[in-house]
């Protein structure tokens, strides 16, 4: 009887997250554009709800809500749905896609479905061979077990996670602080707009004569068709020559006009910028943005200690701050009750911020590049990286709960390497870090500002 | 050249939806080979016979300043909107989105001048009436639309088109035969490149009263 009760629950929560997923599809990621193939939809919502059920167990788990042995059985459940979902079926409709966005294909459908299986393998055979250099599992395990694909989805999930917080750790500081924003005066803008409108004045009036010279061949050639002498070819002649030199200098002006447009972009952001530091919001995340900062120096400086070091925690925050309180602060309470509600918390407050992070930076992803040809294909992609992200977000979060609730994870996903995941997210996001300060540095130095400011002429 | 006057027209839409294959269509009678998304902005320019086949026929230079779309450089784009004498909003056939978005595209242009501008600026009817700005609407791709409304020309009646009183032309950018000389489609341009050249220079002998209709 509990179990039906506790199905029902698992159920509405699914829908309603189901609704969310729909939701901010429609109204965020396509905002821009009609929804013409409706298993897109469909398939980005279900992806979405199922990882945010994974979540919603974990912290059942923790509170003890819901029978044990049905929060088993939904887990095992939700585990196989979404291993189907992102082994199969995404990977099937993105080829799908891909296939139909290529002009140069023959479109019958049967073509179309007989290229789409066949990407479908290719990408299961690399799929296949990813895990291989991997130490992700005990050798006891066959070939066709669950452990092998999860393993392997954790592998790709825990770089981009890496990747993504290392990207972030260091790109968040610096779009925040007011210390890395370059001065920009109106006049700075003014002059650079008025060279913009210049040159786009020299592209018309080049564009102008290059019509003009066209118009008068064709009135030319339109009435000397008696007398093809040599004084008409020759004119006909310098003509084009001259309508050729001034199409080379149109370009080199069009190309500048792009140059000096994508300057004023830069400055434009930059005084925007300035502009919303000087707001309440503004100087307080600049202030949340210092102590960001700092907290990104030490979660670098801890990655190298435990890849030099080879060190692996064992014991969770929780535990470890537990055991700091009790001891040397001498604080006595409740530590099973305590750990309880701290955990809840803890990772309650994780997993809120990974989902809201993950969308939003989807979301800026998919507007920086998706066009309408691409809307479709982009977006199964991300739906495909964003069930990635989410279970390996499970994995990782084993070494974040106190022993008594990482059982249901370890019993879950198998006998996998927990290790090894760990490991390769420090050294993942070692690399994302140092290559985001050395790509910001570059960027940093290149900017116009910069070259302005050492002298060179406007 | 000096002698020849000019007006100034400017072709806004969003990102993807084909104004610089509609601006290339339209200025050298041919579709455009390898179109690129456009960065800044790009100018073509034509020559057109105000009033063709009358005594008052005079030759002018319409140039089409073709607005890039994305939404990232919108802070810089005011520059482009200086002195414009007639607006071609251009939508995509297969995507209703980017007709929606035609207002905020209007409003863009007739709030140049105010520095901050939100984000959800919506397009002010009374604004438009003050400006009177010739407008056209133009809806590209209609290769890709079911080919039972080609015929048809009641699909998808814009509603902006409607409320601004303004043409509508329905086109597909690849084929030269949509603006061929006699064709509806070349007619209708003709007839707003005529009216914004009208507004521009001969607005005082204009004896047509612009009635718009609000609700």
């Amino acid at each position: 009887m509990s179990f039906i009760f506790d199905s029902c629950v698992m159920f509405f929560s699914l829908v309603i997250f189901f609704g969310g997923g729909w939701v901010f599809f429609l109204k965020k990621l396509f905002r821009d554009y009609e929804v013409q193939h409706w298993v897109v939809l469909l398939i980005f919502s279900v992806t979405f709800a199922l990882s945010c059920t994974m979540f919603e167990l974990i912290i059942f788990e923790i509170l003890g809500v819901l029978d044990s042995s049905s929060r088993y059985f939904h887990w095992k459940l939700e585990l196989y749905v979404t291993l189907f979902t992102e082994i199969v079926v995404l990977p099937f409709y993105i080829a799908y896609f891909t296939v139909s966005n290529i002009q140069m294909l023959p479109q019958a459908r049967y073509i179309r479905v007989l290229l789409t299986f066949i990407a479908w393998c290719g990408s299961m055979y690399f799929f296949w061979k990813i895990g291989d250099p991997f130490p992700i599992l005990s050798p006891k395990h066959g070939i066709l077990s669950i452990e092998q694909c999860i393993g392997r989805i954790g592998v790709i999930g825990v770089t981009i996670m890496a990747v993504l917080s290392g990207f972030g750790a260091v790109n968040y500081p610096y779009t925040c602080m007011s210390y890395f924003v370059r001065p920009v005066s109106d006049a700075d803008i003014q002059s650079l707009e008025k060279r913009l409108m210049q040159t786009m004045d020299m592209i018309v009036m080049k564009k102008k004569r290059i019509a003009m010279a066209k118009r008068d061949s064709l009135l030319h050639s339109g009435a000397n068709k008696e007398q093809r002498s040599i004084w008409s070819m020759v004119k006909s002649f310098t003509c084009t020559d001259n309508v050729s030199v001034l199409k080379e200098e149109t370009r080199a002006l069009e190309e500048l006009s792009r140059q000096l447009f994508l300057e004023s972009v830069d400055l434009h952001n930059e005084q925007e910028r300035k502009e919303y530091l000087k707001t309440f919001k503004g100087k307080y995340f600049n202030l949340l943005g210092h102590f960001f900062s700092v907290y990104c120096v030490w979660k670098i400086f801890m990655a190298t200690i435990n890849i030099v070091f080879d060190r692996v925690g064992k014991v969770d925050p929780v535990t470890r701050g537990i055991e700091i309180a009790v001891d040397y602060l001498g604080i006595q309470f409740d530590v099973r009750f305590w750990s309880q509600h701290i955990s809840f918390w803890l990772v309650g407050i994780i997993i809120v911020t990974s989902i809201r992070g993950l969308l939003i930076t989807l979301t800026k992803f998919f507007y920086a590049i998706a066009s309408s040809k691409s809307s479709n294909i982009i977006v199964l992609c991300l739906a495909q990286i964003m069930g990635m992200y989410f279970v390996s977000c499970v994995l990782l979060m084993r070494m974040n709960m106190p022993i008594e609730y990482r059982s249901i994870i370890t019993e879950v996903l198998g006998d996998l390497k927990f290790n090894f995941y760990h490991r390769w997210f420090d050294v993942i996001f070692l690399i994302s870090a140092l290559s985001s300060i050395g790509f910001l540095y570059v960027a940093h130095k290149q900017s116009p500002l910069e070259t302005e400011v050492k002298g060179y002429t406007t | 050249m000096a002698a020849i006057d000019k007006v100034r027209i400017v072709v806004v839409g969003d990102a993807g939806v084909g104004k610089t294959s509609l601006v290339h269509l339209i200025s050298h009678n041919e579709p455009i080979s390898h179109p690129y998304w456009t960065i800044g902005c790009s100018v073509e320019v034509k020559l057109h016979e105000y009033k063709a086949g009358t005594p008052e026929e005079k030759l002018y230079f319409v140039e089409l300043w073709d607005v890039g779309g994305w939404s990232a450089h919108k802070n810089s784009r005011n520059i482009f909107y200086n002195s414009v004498h007639g607006i071609v909003l251009v939508h995509d056939l297969t995507n209703r989105k980017s007709q929606q978005n035609l207002r905020k595209w209007l409003s863009e242009i007739l709030n140049r001048d105010s520095r901050s501008q939100s984000d959800e600026g919506e397009y002010d009817a009374e604004q438009f009436a003050g400006s009177s700005i010739p407008i056209v609407v133009v809806g590209t791709k209609l290769d890709l639309v079911q080919p039972i409304n080609e015929k048809g020309n009641n699909l998808r009646l814009s509603s902006i088109a409607d409320e601004c009183g303004a043409d509508e032309i329905n086109l597909d950018c690849k084929h030269v035969r949509h603006l061929a000389a006699g064709t509806s489609n070349a007619v209708r341009l003709s007839r707003f490149f005529d009216k914004v050249i009208q507004h521009r220079f001969h607005s005082k002998d204009s004896t047509v009263c612009e009635l718009y209709v609000f609700v």
